[in-house]
């Protein structure tokens, strides 16, 4: 199996004053390329530690990162938003889309940071909206837009720039279940397509669309497991 | 990232909070705006100070009767009668540092032509006095030693003299009279201009020097010369020929223990070049004054900047989070500055170039706002975002991704 991120016994420790959180302890986690992973667990189990540093936003404590079999371990700042902006695209629970930025923009904006040329960055930044079904919204502002919609925008920023695996932190968090439906769609057709995606939820619901899935408890993994995805089957 | 993005962008930025923008700009724009004014109002000045410099001639001296002090006492300068044409000659034949001499004899006359009349000043000169004052003629002849010679009852014209007496009319060639005495117009003399006193120097007519001291302002002592000018051969001998001349007048006039000088020197081109100075150093200081201001607008950047990045703790984060680099971030914000303090920049030159023609229309000040003083306002400007805008943009620059993107 070609492997896209692998993590070797990795923790992360908080050191808040005299306290130390441990959020994750002696995590292994290897995940293939064109996998649909789903992390659960209850709040403060340590799954937004780990996806920050599946996204280069954070590094571990000890223990080692691979990233297409490359450690980040010793990359520079530079490298790093280098890495982030070229191997990763990341979905956050609040969209975080730019305000007062157009949709197209927004999608533009890690083509921009890779020094894309303008044609070739429009005509990319266009193919990402239409694969997440909002080519026609390309020009309205993010406020102009329903929650779905600006999720929508951001999955089209995260995979814009051809990541290696998108990283989606509760994705549907802040959405109702029947757009939630709509985001997981998008989603999971991405995977269809081949794209890697390890997806955060506390939604029963929501993991059922990914084809495996890793539970956390108290900053460790307790349960990892295939699973037979639900909805639609794929059609690939 | 292509500089038309960054611009874009920092725009948007900037245009997303308008009046916050604007209030940040004030502090440059009355900055610049001080600055321009104040440099103006010093450089027109110079300038002024310049072009008298330039009328006057170059490199001259000037040689009137009187002591400029004896005992305590100050007889009037021109009081005594005791310079002669003789003297004059004998400098510019025995001064080594001398190029030329002109004597000249004044005195008030009316002028006469037609119906119009004109009481001016009347100067008795001879051509070199044309050739050290560079003053050039405009219409009909100049002065020629022949006329001077002769005694010839032949005139020119000041600017200002011409246009009383003959209106649009060209006077060379016609026939005017100078206390009653009828004199015929060689030429006009081109406009010189005010006299560093302040007085119109195309208000006058000249005449040959002996035709001043026969036929017009005939006095008590013939030969008597109101003062004599001189010319030294270059800058560097202007002290030279001071010091030859005056040796060389206390000789013919037997000046010792005895008696005291009956004449005063007075280096003309030292006293202008001197106030040339001051007003120099003045408009240096006005401007040096007028930066402060640019400075605490600067601050003003600086704080606005700091407050932005603060607010924007969470853009950074998403922008870094997809990919920016720490340079990206700098970038961007030392955009946003720059941009802040360019239109500043511009906005105080317009203004401060207005209030500088104000300035010159209500208070009848000369100004001048030179191309110099504009873009060195421009660049100062650009200078100021860089300087103050820096330290803000660093800080956006140097935050952590995931710290940025907790940021509430
Ligand atoms: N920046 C931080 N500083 C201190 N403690 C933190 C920080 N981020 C997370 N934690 C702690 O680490 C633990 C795991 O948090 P997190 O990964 O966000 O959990 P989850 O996403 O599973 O809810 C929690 O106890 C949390 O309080
Ligand atoms: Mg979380």
């Amino acid at each position: 199996m070609d492997e896209v991120v692998r993590l070797i016994d990795v923790a992360k420790t908080y050191v808040m004053g005299e306290e130390q959180v441990k959020a994750l302890q002696g995590v292994c986690l290897t995940v293939g390329r064109g996998e649909f992973v789903a992390i659960m667990g209850p709040s403060g189990s340590g799954k937004s530690t780990c996806m920050h540093i599946l996204g280069c936003l954070d590094l571990p404590s000890s223990g080692e990162y691979l990233l297409e079999g490359q450690s980040v371990e010793r990359l520079t700042k530079n490298q790093l938003a280098e890495v982030r902006n070229t191997k990763l695209g990341f979905v956050f629970q609040g969209f975080n889309l730019l305000s007062r930025t157009s949709a197209l923009e927004n999608v533009e904006l890690p083509l921009i940071y890779a020094r894309v040329p303008t044609q070739a960055r429009r005509k990319k930044a266009l193919a990402a909206l239409d694969m997440v079904g909002l080519a026609g919204r390309a020009g309205h502002f993010s406020n102009q837009l329903s929650g779905g919609q600006q999720q929508r925008v951001a999955i089209a920023r995260a995979l814009v720039n051809d990541p290696a695996v998108i990283l989606a932190d509760e994705p549907t968090g802040n959405l109702d279940s029947k757009t939630s439906e709509e985001i997981m769609n998008t989603l999971r057709d991405l995977n269809a397509k081949g794209i890697t995606v390890i997806m955060v939820t506390h939604d029963a619901d929501v993991a059922a669309y990914a084809l495996r899935r890793v539970t956390f408890r108290d900053g460790v993994i307790v349960s990892d497991s295939a699973q037979e995805p639900a909805g639609r089957q794929v059609e690939a | 990232m292509d500089i038309l993005l960054s611009l874009r962008i920092a725009l948007r930025a900037l245009k997303a909070n308008k009046m916050r923008s604007f209030l940040t700009m004030l502090g440059i724009i009355i900055g610049i705006g001080a600055v321009i004014v104040m440099v103006a109002v010093g450089a027109g000045a110079t300038q002024v100070i310049s072009e008298q410099i330039a009328s006057i001639g170059s490199n001259i001296i000037l040689v009137i009767p009187g002591s400029t002090t004896s005992g305590g006492l100050r007889a009037g300068s021109g009081s005594v009668p005791s310079l002669t044409a003789d003297d004059a000659r004998a400098i510019k034949a025995e001064c080594p540092s001398v190029a030329q001499v002109a004597p000249t004899l004044r005195g008030a006359v009316q002028t006469v032509y037609g119906n119009m009349n004109w009481s001016t000043l009347i100067l008795g000169v001879t051509p070199e006095f044309l050739e050290i004052r560079e003053w050039k003629i405009v219409s009909g002849r100049s002065l020629a030693p022949s006329d001077v010679d002769g005694a010839l009852k032949v005139c020119l014209l000041g600017r200002t003299v011409a246009d009383i007496l003959f209106g649009d009319e060209d006077p060379a060639g016609k026939t005017i009279r100078i206390q009653k005495v009828p004199f015929t117009v060689a030429g006009v003399l081109e406009s010189k201009g005010q006299s560093p006193q302040g007085q119109d120097q195309d208000d006058v007519v000249l005449v040959p020097l002996t035709t001043a001291q026969h036929k017009i302002l005939g006095t008590q002592f013939p030969n008597t010369v109101g003062s004599i000018m001189i010319q030294a051969k270059s800058a560097e001998l202007l002290g030279q020929a001071e010091v030859e001349a005056t040796a060389l007048l206390d000789q013919r006039h037997r000046i010792g223990p005895s008696k005291d000088r009956d004449f005063s020197v007075r280096n003309l081109s030292e006293i202008l070049a001197l106030s040339q100075q001051s007003s120099q150093v003045m408009s240096l200081l006005l401007g040096a004054v007028a930066s402060i201001s640019l400075i605490v607008g600067g601050i003003g950047i600086m704080n606005i900047m700091l407050v932005s990045v603060t607010e924007r703790t969470r853009e950074i984060g998403i922008r870094m989070a997809i990919g920016a680099k720490q340079r990206n971030i700098l970038l961007q914000f030392l955009t946003e500055a720059v941009l802040l303090t360019v239109f500043g920049g511009v906005i105080g030159i317009l203004l401060g170039a207005a209030g500088a023609a104000a300035v010159a229309a209500l208070f009848n000040w000369p100004v001048l706002v030179s191309p110099q003083a504009v873009v060195t306002a421009f660049a100062f400007s650009a200078a100021v975002g860089v300087f103050f805008g820096f330290y803000p943009a660093r800080t956006a620059a140097n935050l952590n991704p995931i710290d940025a993107l907790r940021y509430e």
